[in-house]
């Protein structure tokens, strides 16, 4: 095949036909685009102006090149382009497939399992014998055969949750030469080389790789009574962190995520490391870590025993102690472990029957030989003896004069009693934790003092054992190690009779860190040795965890051994159940370290992706094809027959734009039908309420308004109109009358957005309560409280009663007064600015010219006063006589001027100044 | 029996002569609001215009009796003189007026007729008297409008470019043209000169498709008049944009100072605006203003 670059051609004469284009650049050249013909009255003035350039006569040189690619395009296309043509010489013999198939594989499982298939299928296209092994299997002697014969397995191959056992395969190769193709994992491993070495002495060897980086979860340690996880990558690079993730599950027994923690990978580190700082609660019932990007085994560690809940066995003074629950040496520590631990209940000899972690001893001072044994037997294998101090300790003789083997000191008799009503001195605090001590980090509070204690003898081993002491230097908490166990002596008793210790937070630390510490979080060998381990969940290579079904046990040697090696085929990761204990077999060990596989340079090594051969005809015609109708357009716009075609361009745009930004405008539109109804003429409009009789009554008094309006100015209102907040568009309302009812429903936050919008632009809303009959000061009226419930949303200014010479006073009418149906109630309006609120020499009106005010309120109950019905016959009585009717023409000419102070502005406030006009028209 | 044939067909006929043009002048005429138009001052008409005291000279049948008896004096009646005015309409029937720039505008010669109409319509409302040039004598009254709309809905003529016609024009009275102006205009020239000489006010209103004001045109063109007598070929015809807008400018620039050197106005109208304005226009136009 003819190759240019990572390009082959199918058909490469057909190329010769470039040489055609400059024959073609010449023909093309010589014919000019044809003219147009057009009628055109306006010649006469065109009669004898020149072209200034004759140009155009010919074709224009872009336009020409634009044709010379189309037909390159084209002549290319034809002669069958392909990228990454598959050139590589058809191999003869057998092809053997190698994949590790181990956990690190899982990462891109589908593309190997692909390309696997692929290879199979290729040998099977050129007839040659295929084998395929997965390292991770057990090693048997292959067979090659035909291609048909592997590809269903090729198709159902999976990874395996282990590395691949690399030793055996050398030695059960099939004779002969062959071709190896290896599916590599990228990391190193044990035996890789020599493996290596057999293939390449059989034939060629050609690697696979996926460059995608490897994460992998080491399991979970403690350090300092707090969680530590850890990750590893391959290969090393730039920083980056992952999340990792503690399931477990919860108290409804639902496995869920528990707690999440961010490892930072610095750049060039391989390792990362961060705390879990998780409450005991959830900690005990973690199960797992996963890293949450990865989906391998390796990225899962499973937790043990090493989180659990411990056995706290609590064992107080004998039944004749009879006293209050919160004296009982014992309430504080069953209130502190209950939480975090299993407690168990009993005699010593039962107790220890059950295998505590933890036995605490609370002012119990002598132990039957029989006791102090089996004490002595479990304290030997790893348990934690906690004793607390008290007054029967401090009475009897125990370990007065040698040491007892269950106390860490030996004890001076009657200890000490501090800051009492019979001794010197304060009080005792604590002196802070030094380091060494179990307690280090622990800070302990001012107010935990200790008034009483057994004391230490001046031993030569106290110090050592001194795990805390008091800021007099006496030692608080001593420990001795027995065994594998640990005795620790608090020189206090449990509850609060001798210290303030076991009230404060500090108590629970303390007895935390002690009963974390009591056991540690690997299993060593011997701990693992002549039991039988029983599989009772295992991982695949994905980290899904499965039931381990009839998988047989394992020695606890073999366990230990795959503890720190990594699992095998006979040892798959997952939890193992021994008598009392469970173990995690992760598939990192805490050591294991991922480094990559070093392939020596005759080998080559290939990605898993970019070989695809790639034929690029079709873009290439494509290509060809959008030069011509970009020449088809250019040709036009050359010719000057563009400009028809700009409207269709037009429409067509309109057509791909998005529709539903249309659709979304549509919806938001008013009604049309209010906006031409609202806006041919002023339109008074009024709230609806809900409550039918006063949207009535509101209605026929803008309607008695409007008929005075006409009569008496040039105001010629049209019917009033009831407007929906919720629905309808304010902005064609110069006014809105909004009478108040006590139930009404608080308008929804559109409209309260609607109803700012609609004050900020110049709207006015008259608020009218009707209560001014019965309402004195303050809101204290049912419609008074809604007012202020539904101003509250509103973006009302500061208010001030209508003053005397406010411009209401004068826009057409002079009044003084403006009386509804009710005479007497005051009228709120915008409070006028303060600094230009100084009348003129000689003028009855401050200087006051801007705004127009937003709201007015008041309670008068206009509505009920300007209300006529259709024939225009007042629809209800005000006052009496003539006196009502002469409030009710008040009323009107309070309506008139409010409706002109909306519309006019303003215009009556300017008027102060006419005076000064004057004075200077006439200079 | 013979009466029935002979009333259909000349309700056949009025239909006929009520073509669309001229129902479309009507409305567009109804858009104009305005009265008989009287000449603000006493005389022959029907219009009140005063009282005034009488005095010798005036005869008896001339006093006011109804007015004199409520005053010791007597009163005569005046009323305002009205009088009606000969206005004769040009519209160019040449083949330049049946250009249209797009397929939505009606042609130049359309809007001329219509405007041409339109003012006819309004101007025999108001009691003047109308004809057109050439073809119809100046004549009063509602026949005198179907006659017109007759004449205008004739035929055209197959020159390319008018020349302004003033056969049947009344000595002082008014003359309204509607043409393109594209052609010669020494023709135009001489047709002004002639009708100034018999004392002759009126309006020029040129009017234009929007197509020849911009001239959108680009690319290899061969213009050709609308005659096929006249032909222009360019290479590159956005090249002749500029020289054409000025040619066209300094030609409106020119019948500006013929029209304002006899006394008449002058105006520009585009089919592609209303016309509406451009009747307003010529109708304050035609009574004098400005």
């Amino acid at each position: 095949m003819f190759m240019i670059g990572p390009i082959g051609f199918a058909v490469p004469w057909l190329l010769l036909a470039l040489i055609a284009l400059p024959v073609l650049w010449f023909l093309l050249r010589a014919v000019p685009p044809a003219p147009i013909r057009r009628r055109f009255p306006g010649v006469a003035l065109l009669l004898g102006l020149k072209d200034e350039e004759t140009e155009t006569d010919k074709t224009p040189w872009w336009l020409l090149l634009l044709r010379m690619l189309a037909v390159a395009a084209a002549i290319i296309a034809f002669a069958g382009p392909v990228l990454n043509p598959d050139v590589r010489a058809g191999g003869s013999g057998p092809l053997m497939v190698v994949v590790d198939g181990s956990w690190a594989d899982a990462r891109d499982w589908p593309r190997r399992a692909e390309k696997a298939a692929a290879l199979v299928a290729e040998a099977g296209a050129e007839g040659r014998p295929v084998a395929l092994i997965r390292l991770t299997d057990a090693p048997e002697r292959v067979e090659f055969q035909t291609a048909e014969a592997w590809a269903g397995r090729a198709a159902g191959l999976q990874p395996q949750a282990w590395a691949p056992a690399m030793d055996g395969w050398a030695e059960v190769l099939p004779e002969g030469a062959f071709e190896t193709v290896w599916l590599s994992d990228g990391l190193a491993r044990e035996g890789r080389d020599s493996l290596l070495e057999a293939l390449q002495a059989r034939g060629p060897v050609r690697v696979i790789e996926s460059p995608r980086p490897v994460l992998a979860l080491h399991p979970a340690g403690f350090e300092d009574g707090k969680v530590v996880v850890a990750a590893s990558r391959m290969p090393v690079g730039d920083a980056v962190s992952v999340e990792v993730i503690a399931r477990g599950p919860d108290p409804a027994g639902i496995e869920r995520e528990l707690a999440r923690v961010t490892l930072g990978f610095a750049a060039g580190m391989e390792l990362a490391e961060a705390i879990l700082d998780v409450p005991p609660e959830l900690r005990n019932r973690i199960t797992r870590f996963e890293l949450e990007a990865a989906r391998t085994a390796g990225a899962v560690s499973l937790t043990d025993d090493s989180l659990k809940r411990r056995k706290i066995a609590l064992i107080g003074a004998g039944p004749d102690q009879e006293g209050l629950q919160l004296l009982s040496p014992l309430h504080y520590l069953r209130q502190a472990l209950e939480p975090v631990a299993e407690i168990i209940d009993g005699s010593l000899t039962e107790v220890l029957l059950a295998n505590p972690d933890v036995v605490i001893l609370a002012d119990v001072a002598r132990l039957t030989q029989s006791e102090t044994d089996a004490t002595l037997d479990w304290l030997e294998t790893g348990g934690l003896l906690l004793r607390f101090a008290g007054p029967r300790l401090a009475a009897s003789d125990v370990s007065r004069f040698d040491e007892d083997p269950l106390l860490p000191v030996r004890l001076r008799e009657g200890g000490r009693s501090v800051g009492g009503t019979m001794s010197w001195g304060e009080p005792k605090a604590l002196a802070p934790f030094t380091e060494g001590s179990p307690f280090f980090g622990l800070v302990a509070p001012d107010d935990v003092v200790v008034r009483a204690q057994v004391l230490a003898q001046p031993d030569p081993n106290l110090t050592d054992r001194t795990i805390a002491a008091l800021d007099d230097g006496t030692p608080l908490v001593t420990r001795k190690i027995v065994g594998e166990g640990q005795v620790v002596l608090v020189h206090v008793t449990a509850n609060a009779e001798w210290s303030s210790l076991p009230l404060s937070g500090l108590f629970v630390q303390m007895l935390e860190r002690l009963a974390v510490s009591t056991r540690p979080a690997l299993p060593e060998a011997s701990d693992l040795a002549g039991q039988t381990w029983s599989p009772e969940v295992v991982l695949d290579a994905y980290g899904q965890l499965s039931d381990a079904g009839e998988l047989p046990g394992a020695d606890g040697e073999a366990l230990a051994a795959a503890i720190t090696a990594g699992p095998t085929l006979v040892m798959p990761p997952g939890l193992y159940a021994g008598a009392d204990r469970r173990v995690a077999l992760n598939v990192m060990s805490p050591e294991a370290q991922l480094l990559p596989a070093v392939w020596p340079a005759s080998v080559p090594v290939e990605g898993l992706e970019g070989r695809e051969a790639q034929a690029l005809k079709g873009g290439f015609l494509t290509a060809g094809l959008a030069l011509l109708l970009i020449d088809v357009l250019a040709a036009l716009w050359v010719a000057g027959r563009l400009s028809g075609l700009r409207r269709g361009a037009a429409v067509l745009l309109v057509a791909i734009l998005p529709v539903g930004e249309a659709k979304a405008q549509d919806t938001s539109l008013p009604d049309d039908a209010l906006a031409l109804e609202a806006t041919t003429a002023v339109v008074l409009g009024h709230v609806l309420t809900g409550d039918a009789q006063v949207d009535e009554v509101a209605a026929a008094g803008l309607l008695g308004l409007g008929d005075r309006l006409w009569q008496r100015t040039s105001i010629e209102p049209a019917l009033p109109i009831g407007v929906d907040l919720e629905r309808d568009e304010l902005a064609f309302f110069p006014f809105l009358y909004w009478p108040i009812t006590a139930g009404q429903a608080q308008p929804s936050a559109e409209a309260y957005e609607k109803l700012n919008q609609y004050l900020r632009t110049g709207g006015m809303i008259l608020f009218d309560t009707r209560d001014a009959d019965v309402a004195g000061f303050g809101g204290s009226t049912p419609e008074g409280q809604a007012l202020q419930t539904i101003a509250s949303g509103l973006d009302i200014p500061p208010l001030e009663q209508l003053p005397g010479d406010h411009v209401l006073t004068r826009t057409f009418y002079l009044l003084q007064e403006f009386p509804g149906r009710h005479a007497r109630g005051a009228i709120w309006v915008e409070a006028a600015p303060l600094a230009e609120a100084e009348a003129a020499e000689g003028m009855p009106f401050r200087n006051l010219n801007d705004g127009v005010t937003p709201v007015v309120i008041g309670g008068n109950d206009w509505a009920a006063a300007w209300a006529v019905d259709d024939i225009g016959v007042p629809l209800l009585p005000v006052g009496r006589g003539f006196a009502g009717e002469r409030q009710r023409e008040i009323a009107y000419r309070f309506g008139i001027n409010l409706i002109m102070h909306v519309l006019t502005g303003n215009y009556k406030s300017d008027q102060v100044h006419v005076p000064a006009l004057l004075e200077r028209l006439g200079q | 029996m013979s009466a029935a044939p002979d009333l259909r067909a000349r309700a056949e006929a009025l239909g006929q002569t009520l073509p669309p043009l001229l129902a479309e002048a009507e409305m567009l005429a109804a858009t104009v609001m305005l009265g008989e138009h009287g000449r603000r001052r006493a005389g022959l008409g029907d219009e009140f215009w005063q009282y005034r005291p009488a005095h010798q000279g005036d005869s008896a049948r001339m006093i006011d009796w109804r007015r004199s008896a409520r005053s010791d004096s007597h009163f005569v009646r005046e009323r305002e003189w009205q009088a009606a005015q000969s206005v004769t309409l040009w519209v160019d029937p040449s083949k330049s007026m049946s250009f249209t720039g797009d397929k939505s505008r009606a042609p130049k010669g359309d809007r001329a007729k219509l405007l041409a109409l339109a003012l006819a319509v309004l101007l025999l409302r108001g009691g003047e008297r109308v004809g057109i040039a050439g073809m119809a004598s100046p004549r009063a009254g509602r026949t005198q409008m179907l006659r017109l709309a007759a004449r205008l809905a004739g035929e055209d003529a197959g020159e390319d470019y008018g020349a302004p016609e003033t056969e049947g024009m009344v000595s002082h009275g008014r003359a309204v043209f509607l043409s393109d102006f594209l052609g010669d205009l020494t023709a135009v020239e001489a047709g002004l000169a002639r009708a100034s000489d018999r004392g002759v006010k009126g309006v020029l209103i040129q009017v234009l498709d929007p197509a020849e004001e911009e001239f959108p045109f680009d690319g290899r063109t061969i213009f050709e008049s609308m005659g096929g007598t006249m032909r222009h070929e360019t290479q590159r015809a956005g090249d002749l944009r500029a020289r054409y807008l000025a040619r066209l400018a300094e030609r409106k620039d020119r019948l500006t100072g013929l029209a304002r050197a006899v006394g008449w106005h002058f105006t520009t109208h585009h089919t592609g605006s209303p016309a509406q304005s451009a009747l307003l226009w010529a109708y304050s136009a035609l009574q004098g203003g400005r």
